[in-house]
């Protein structure tokens, strides 16, 4: 896979193309998997996981979805490469950073992606644009399938599948919903939602999982309990909630604009005009003005943008994918310069049809 | 009001029992009732759980662990401590969910409030292990069953399990 020819690019699931794309920037859903007769990656030697990766490989070259897959070696990937994987989501930071062989396959759209030798042998993920979570689930279930109709995975009949860490024993999935709620965030409601999602067992997590911040108001349900409910109910337990946090932030921003339209163009404007202006711009404050602008163009205060641009920026502006795009390694100050340079022109250009 | 076939308080459940073409009325106080459930559920055949994984070294160890959280024996498969497991946070291999069994179930009550897998089954499964699939399913629905005090259910649940049982024993057999 060529990695540079995607610095130009953007996943499927960016695109806004799905339902309640507004808010719902993407729907995600990752199965946990392994090898019935080998241990865990973490208490493999390297020659275990080298035959671990081997086999995986193999298998989901074979498989149907796996066809149409790219193959990228981990390991043989520089640090920079791999944290441009991450920033698009293609793989989590354990995968990245984990050591030995491990690889992943990842469709041409950027909606699918298999990860051999993370915490679990098998990570397989599918994401889409939008609220989704049926069309993940028919299409993770289909690749598992496969998958499994040449493996033998670890599986017992009391515990499900068997994983490395007893968090995702059981179906080992974990569906997951990238909600964008600055109206919510803005009136300090999102507490009142948080509190209410935990007590129906769901996470709250950032932009990039476990342990990361909310950045530019991107939040992250998904399922805690992977045991003793079946994957259906877990995806309907998530469906059934979503709406409601959607009419909340709806009907929040139709407050905001009702009580206070000028206030609230000012902002959105204030924000339009930083990006378009600044000389040297923080991955932090980039995410916070993209937030406000992606909120106007939902409220109709800006109309010469599209959502789609604001959804790749939030990802092309990060650190790797900027160093990328320069084809050179760059410290926080040069990088500051080149993402203020980088959105001016894209803010300024007419969007790209991709 | 009929009184307890086992003691002196007063029947709850009402069972008639056809073994072996012998029709037998059963009545039941509460706790017996319980009891019995229980027994003709442990009358199954045990879970064969990896029965092919050197049963006998666990068998041995598992005994000592029991008595003592700290001398939980390794598993035999990947050589990891519970002790080990509880410092990293992660499992060696997927033996451990049998080796460290006891000592995991109350930790997947916490994390998950559950301790019985019901979603999907790899297809691949053999026949014998969906069956005890089944039965592992069905005997956690009798408990459930009795907890909540649903005898007419317990008891039809414990005839379904009885029938698998005897449909495996019959069907086992090479």
């Amino acid at each position: 896979m060529d990695l540079d020819a995607l610095t130009h690019t953007s996943g499927e699931w960016l695109r806004a193309t799905g339902p309640d794309s507004d808010i719902v920037m993407s729907s995600r859903i990752r199965l946990a998997r392994n090898l019935a007769d080998y241990p865990f990656p973490n208490r493999a030697s390297d020659a275990v996981r080298a035959d671990i990766e081997q086999l995986l490989r193999g298998e989901i070259a074979k498989s149907p979805a796996g066809k149409k897959l790219q193959y990228v070696q981990i390991d043989a990937l520089e640090t920079l490469d791999r944290q441009f994987l991450v920033e698009r989501q293609l793989i989590s930071r354990e995968l990245s950073e984990n050591h030995g062989q491990r690889g992943v396959g990842i469709s041409p759209e950027e909606n699918v992606s298999l990860m051999v030798n993370e915490e679990d042998h098998l990570r397989m993920q599918v994401l889409r644009s939008g609220f989704a979570l049926e069309e993940c689930w028919r299409d993770i279930d289909a690749i598992d399938d496969a998958i499994e109709s040449s493996v033998t995975y670890a599986f017992s009949e009391q515990f499900g599948y068997l994983t490395a860490c007893p968090t995702n024993v059981g179906t080992g999935i974990r569906v997951s919903v990238l909600l964008h709620l600055p109206g919510l965030v803005m009136t300090k409601e999102i507490q009142k939602v948080f509190q209410a999602l935990q007590k129906i067992g769901l996470a709250v997590r950032g932009l990039y999982g476990e342990g990361s911040q909310a950045m530019g108001d991107f939040y992250q349900i998904s399922n805690q309990a992977t045991l003793g409910k079946g994957e259906e109910q877990i995806i309907k337990t998530i469906k059934d909630v979503i709406p409601n946090i959607l009419a909340y932030e709806r009907k929040v921003r139709t407050t905001l604009v009702q009580e206070n339209r000028q206030n609230l163009h000012d902002q959105v404007s204030r924000a339009l005009g930083n990006l378009k202006h600044a000389r040297q711009i923080s991955s932090e404050e980039t995410m916070h003005l993209l937030s406000s602008v992606r909120m106007g163009i939902n409220l109709g205060l800006i109309h010469d943008l599209e959502i789609p641009t604001l959804n790749e920026l939030f990802i092309h502006t990060q650190p790797a994918h900027l160093q990328k795009l320069r084809h050179e390694r760059m410290e926080t100050a040069e990088r500051n310069a080149a993402r203020a340079d980088y959105i001016r022109q894209r803010l300024t250009v007419p969007p790209s049809t991709n | 009001m009929k009184k307890c076939g086992r003691c002196a308080k007063p029947a709850v459940l009402h069972i008639t029992e056809i073994r072996h073409g012998e029709v037998q009325a059963l009545h039941l106080c509460e706790s017996c009732a319980k009891e019995y459930l229980n027994e003709s559920e442990a009358g199954g055949p045990p879970p064969d759980d990896d029965a092919d994984l050197g049963t006998g070294e666990i068998g041995e160890s598992s005994e000592a662990g029991d008595s003592d959280d700290s001398v939980v024996p390794a598993c035999p498969q990947c050589g990891i401590t519970f002790k080990e497991f509880r410092k990293q946070g992660r499992l060696g291999c997927p033996h451990d969910y049998t080796a460290f069994q006891d000592e995991l179930l109350p930790l997947l009550e916490n994390i998950h409030g559950e301790t019985q897998h019901v979603g999907k089954v790899p297809k691949r499964a053999p026949k014998a292990s969906q069956h005890q699939f089944r039965l592992i399913r069905l005997r956690n629905q009798l408990k459930a069953a009795v907890d909540e005090e649903m005898y007419e259910e317990a008891a039809r649940l414990r005839d379904e399990i009885q029938g698998l049982e005897a449909e495996a024993g019959s069907g086992n057999s090479p």
